[in-house]
Parts: C-alpha cells; structure tokens; sequence
C-alpha cells in the first residue's frame, strides 16, 4: 500500500502545485495586480487603505473607460433607514424605471444585459397571484385592459437571506438598511441569488459591456462603480444619491408618480405618511424577510 | 395703551406676512408647461373686450379641447377674467400659475392632501439637504383634459436563451 504513494506522485502533486503557483503569480505580477489580489475585507481596512484602493481602482477605470470616476465612501449616517414605497395603484408598467436605473447604475447594456427591476405583469383579480405572472410582456401602448403592473426589484430586507448565506461576508446590511456588495470580495459562487426569494439580484456571466460614452461617473464603491466578470450586483436604492440626500433614479424617472422614498425613521418623511395613512404590504412577508419596500394603493 | 395695540398689530402683520411667505417655499414647483409664446396671456388679451358668454372658440384656442367635466365649465371658470395672466378661485381669490395646485385642490381635496404629502405626483431633486421641486397637477395632466393618456413601453428585458447573441 505504501508503494501506492510513490516518488513519481510526490513529483506530480509538486510540479501540479508549482504551475498552481505560477499562474497566480501571472494573475498579479503588476503591481495593481497584486495589490488588488490582496486587498482586505471592507470593514477591514483602515482610512488610508481604503483611500489606496479607490486611487487603484480610479486609475483602472481611467486606463478602461478613459474617464475620471469618482469613486465614493461615504458611510451610513446615524439616523438613517432607508424605505421605498410603490403605488401598485398608479403603475402602468411602462418600464422607464428599468432604463434609468441601468444608465444611473452603470449596468451591462447588452450580450449579457443585465437589469436590477423587473416589472412583471398581473392579471387584476388574481393578485399577488405571482404563477402567472409575466414580465415579457411588450404590448403597443401600456396600462393593457385588464391588467396591473408591479416592478420588482432588492426589497433592502431587514433580515437578508442573501447575507445569511454568503461563505465570505462579501455581501451584508449596511446600518441605513441598504444590501451592499463589494465586487472585489465577491467569489461569484451566486449562494445569494439562490436565496433571494425577490429575484432582486443578478450575475455577470460574461465581461460587462458598458459604452465608455455611457458611464456614470458618480459611483459609490458599495454600488454603481463599474463592475467585472463574474460578480453578482443588485439595487441599492442608488446608495450614491440617497446618501447625499437625493432621490433614487427611478424615483425621479417615474412618469406616473409611483414611487416613493424615504428615511423610515423621520417622522415626517413621505415614506412615513404612506405607511401610516395608505394600504401597503410586503412582498412574500410570510417569509420573515422583514423588507423595507412597501408596496400600496393610493386609490 | 395705543402703543400696546399697535405693537399686537403689527406682529400680526409680520406674522401673516411670513406665513404667506411659508406656503410659497414650502411647495417650491417646476414652472407651469405653457405652450411656447402663449405667456402672458395679455399679449393678446389686453386690448381685447371681455365676452363672459359660454361659447365655442372658432379664431382662437382651437387646439384646446376641453374634456374636463366640460358640461358644467368653462374658460372662466378657472381664468380670470379680466386679467388672463392669473387664474381665480371659486371664492374670488385671484392666484399665480404657479399655484395653480391650489385650484385644482378646490374639487381633488383628497388628491391634494396627498400630493402636498408627497404622494401623489413626483417630487425630484434632494429630500434633505438641497433642492426639492414638486411637480405642478398640469405638468402630470393637461387641466383641459386631464386623464393621464397610455405611454409606449420601453422593450422587455432579453430572454436567458438570447443573453450572448447567440
């Protein structure tokens, strides 16, 4: 039996692991290579880490895109919760949202196109009847007789599943309640899709493609900053508006009015008033997700 | 004593001054779409006689079509007639374009209510910190004809099977 483990084996596994070495060597032999290779957790690295990061990855995205991006950090601020209300009562599924959202988050355009809002279709009378739901549906003009319309995308969960399973901490709740991810930690092993009971997030199978022409170069690093193959990304209620005060793109896009946002800790935001004085619920509640997007009739 | 009422009447002054100023920053709005070259309405109607008599508008306005409970109103139910750049209220007050919300209010109480809530319409710009405007009632819906009319929808999103151009 001792033979089985031979000279010849011990040579093979060493000559295996060598060129194992070799190749992760190639993968980082520039320095930003190598830098980017063992760059630290995010709640990890101090002030002026982060600070070199950014600096690399600004100067990658000049090399790529040929624009200077500004990448920001900006922490949660004390007091802060993010809600979202939508008015399945206004809705007419026109999908100008999806839009504004992939050119405000820098998403893939297309070979893969990658979208963070799905706005499904239901039959009115059947709701939330999510089995026959449709989000194919390409009709000349919207609202269709008959039918009620509901974007769905991240519901910011208080109790993320997504989080829960994530084997390496590369995704997690910020305390203003916004899901991030940071692209960098990501290993791409899409446990959180399959968790995800929303569908609210999606995968980058192939290289991005984003037109250079077409970058928003106002990011967030936990947010819209372009991101690379392999990765998976989500909505952050635009974490780099909402934290400086503005709203979401989509808010601002939506020809009907349908949705809205705000700090669920401020007493007199908008999103306050509506839970208070209009009909909402949570999607699939039943689950103990606990999310922060509150979809109501107005009428 | 004399001095005493004056100086309560005079607070009362101010204090009525700043709180008509209040409403005017609280609901800071986008301006009012008017068709181009139509503002101010007294270009035209300055010289003009006043004809108070509900009719159908044959030389002017044509385009207009007035679908909004049109049996029971007319132009000058809403436009003031004698001075066209300001709209009136049922009660006589005479009012700017920009508050034309405040018309619409008189029969939409409920609508109203919610849109200076913040959820009816859309607000854009920054909720804390900046800049807020609220879109007027008529840059959503045309106050001649108000129901919000169907949209072409942006394309449906590409299927898994088409995702590489294959």
């Amino acid at each position: 039996m001792e033979n089985r483990h031979s000279r010849r084996d011990f040579i093979k596994l060493m000559s295996m692991g060598a060129l194992a070495g070799l190749s992760l060597g190639s993968l980082s032999c520039t320095k930003a290579g190598r830098e980017e290779f063992l760059q630290k957790h995010f709640h990890e690295m101090t002030e002026t880490e982060k600070k070199q990061v950014i600096r690399r990855l600004e100067e990658k995205y000049l090399k790529k895109y040929g624009k200077q991006v500004q990448i920001s950090t900006q922490p949660a601020e004390a007091g802060t919760l993010w809600g979202y209300g939508l008015d399945l009562s206004r809705c007419i599924g026109c999908r100008r949202c999806v839009y504004a959202c992939v050119k405000e988050n820098n998403q893939s355009r297309i070979h893969p196109q990658l979208q963070w809002i799905r706005v499904i279709r239901l039959k009115k009378g059947s709701l939330i009847n999510l089995e026959n739901a449709e989000h194919y549906y390409n009709p000349e003009t919207v609202p269709e007789p008959g039918f009620m319309y509901m974007p769905v995308q991240c519901q910011q969960c208080e109790n993320p599943p997504c989080v829960r399973v994530c084997p390496v901490n590369a995704t997690w709740k910020d305390p203003d309640g916004i899901v991030v991810v940071d692209y960098n930690w990501c290993i791409g092993c899409r446990y959180c899709m399959a968790a995800c009971p929303y569908k609210g997030r999606v995968f980058n199978w192939a290289e991005p493609n984003l037109p250079a022409g077409e970058l928003n170069t106002e990011v967030h690093y936990l947010g819209n900053r372009p991101r690379m193959k392999n990765v998976v990304e989500k909505c952050t209620f635009c974490i780099q508006r909402v934290r400086q005060g503005r709203y979401p793109a989509c808010v601002e896009v939506c020809p009907t009015g349908t949705r809205k946002f705000g700090n669920l800790l401020d007493p007199n935001s908008e999103i306050r008033y509506l839970i208070e004085n209009k009909r909402v619920f949570r999607l699939k509640e039943d689950f103990n997700t606990d999310p922060k997007f509150y979809y109501f009739f107005s009428a | 004593m004399k001095r005493v009422l004056l100086l309560i009447f005079l607070v009362f002054i101010a204090v009525g001054f700043s709180a008509s100023a209040a409403q005017h920053d609280e609901y800071p709005v986008a301006s009012p779409p008017f068709s181009e070259g139509i503002f101010p309405c007294s270009n035209c109607h300055a010289g003009m006689e006043v004809n108070t008599k509900k009719r159908e508008l044959k030389d002017e306005h044509t385009s207009i079509k007035l679908h909004h409970a049109e049996k029971e109103r007319w132009c000058l139910d809403c436009h003031h007639a004698s001075n066209r750049d300001k709209l009136k209220l049922a009660d006589g007050e005479i009012i700017n374009f920009t508050e034309s919300y405040r018309l619409c209010g008189q029969c939409h109480g409920n609508i109203y209510r919610d849109w200076k809530a913040g959820i009816h319409g859309k607000r854009v710009g920054s909720f804390r910190g900046g800049k807020r405007t609220y879109f007027l009632c008529v840059n959503c819906h045309n106050p001649h004809d108000p129901k919000f009319k169907p949209l072409k929808p942006e394309p449906p999103p590409i299927r898994p099977e088409q995702q590489y151009g294959k």
